[in-house]
C-alpha cells in the first residue's frame, strides 16, 4: 500500500536543505532513516540530527505509518 | 498547572503573581521556586543585538506536558507554571519562566531544576542570534547543566 508521509524540517537543518517540508509517497515498512534518504537523496543526514514521529522523539529505525508526520531537526537550544 | 508559549514579551513577575492569586491554594504551599532565563547581549565573545526563537508548534507543548508529568510523578507538586517566549526577542527580555509550588523547599528546588534541565535538553526550541555585525548564526549547544534524555 502506498502511504502519504509529511516530512518537516526545523532551524539550521531547514536552512541547510532549503525547505521546511516535503510530502512523500512511500511504501509500508519504510523507516525514518529511509524517509530522510527518499527526501534528501543527495545529502547525508548531519550527525547530531534528532527525529520525531507525530511529535514524539524516535530512533531512526522506527517504521512510519500512513499519515504520520516525520520531523528532522538539530539539537534543541531553548530556555 | 499551566504551560504557555508566548509570541510577545512577558513580565515573569506579573505572571507569577497572577497565577498564584488565581490558581494556587493559599495556606497549602510553603515553598515556591522560580527560575527565569533572560536574553543576554553577549554570547561566545560576540555582542548580540537580537534573537529569533523558532519552535515546533504542537511538539513543543507536547514535550513540555511530558516533562511536567514526569516532574509531577517524581515530586509532590501543588502547582507549576511554565512560560516560554518564541519569535523575535531583544536583550534583557525574559525567555523562560519555571515556577513550582510545593509544601517544602527541597521538592520545589529539585522539581524546578529538573523541569528546566529537561526543557533545555528536549523541548523543541532553537535560537538564532543576530550579532552586532548583522551576521546571523544558530546557537548550536547549551551551556553546561545536566542533560535529560528524551526518555526523561
Amino acid at each position: 500500500m502506498n502511504m502519504s508521509i509529511k516530512v518537516r524540517y526545523f532551524a539550521s537543518l531547514k536552512d541547510r536543505i532549503g525547505r521546511s517540508e516535503d510530502i512523500l509517497e512511500a511504501s509500508e515498512g519504510i523507516s525514518v532513516q529511509a524517509i530522510w534518504h527518499r527526501a534528501n537523496a543527495d545529502k547525508a543526514m548531519p550527525d547530531n540530527t534528532l527525529a520525531a514521529v507525530n511529535m514524539d522523539y524516535v530512533d531512526l529505525d522506527r517504521l512510519v505509518k500512513d499519515g504520520d508526520e516525520v520531523a528532522f531537526f538539530p539539537p534543541v537550544t531553548g530556555g | 498547572m499551566a504551560i504557555k508559549i508566548c509570541p510577545d514579551a512577558f513580565d515573569p513577575w506579573q505572571e507569577i503573581q497572577s497565577y498564584q492569586r488565581a490558581s494556587v491554594q493559599a495556606g497549602k504551599f510553603g515553598a515556591t521556586s522560580v527560575f527565569i532565563g533572560t536574553m543576554r547581549d553577549f554570547n561566545e565573545g560576540d555582542q548580540v543585538k537580537g534573537m529569533f526563537l523558532e519552535h515546533y508548534p504542537g511538539m513543543t507543548e507536547k514535550q513540555l506536558e511530558k516533562i511536567a508529568s514526569k516532574a509531577k510523578a517524581q515530586w509532590p507538586l501543588l502547582e507549576y507554571l511554565l512560560v516560554h517566549r518564541v519569535g523575535a526577542i531583544l536583550p534583557n527580555e525574559p525567555i523562560v519562566l519555571v515556577a513550582v509550588w510545593t509544601s517544602h523547599r527541597g521538592d520545589a528546588f529539585d522539581a524546578s531544576r529538573y523541569i528546566m534541565e529537561a526543557l533545555k535538553s528536549t523541548a523543541p526550541f532553537w535560537k538564532k542570534e543576530l550579532l552586532h555585525s548583522d551576521q546571523e548564526r544558530w546557537v548550536t549547544k547549551n551551556t553546561d547543566g545536566y542533560a535529560v534524555d528524551q526518555e526523561g
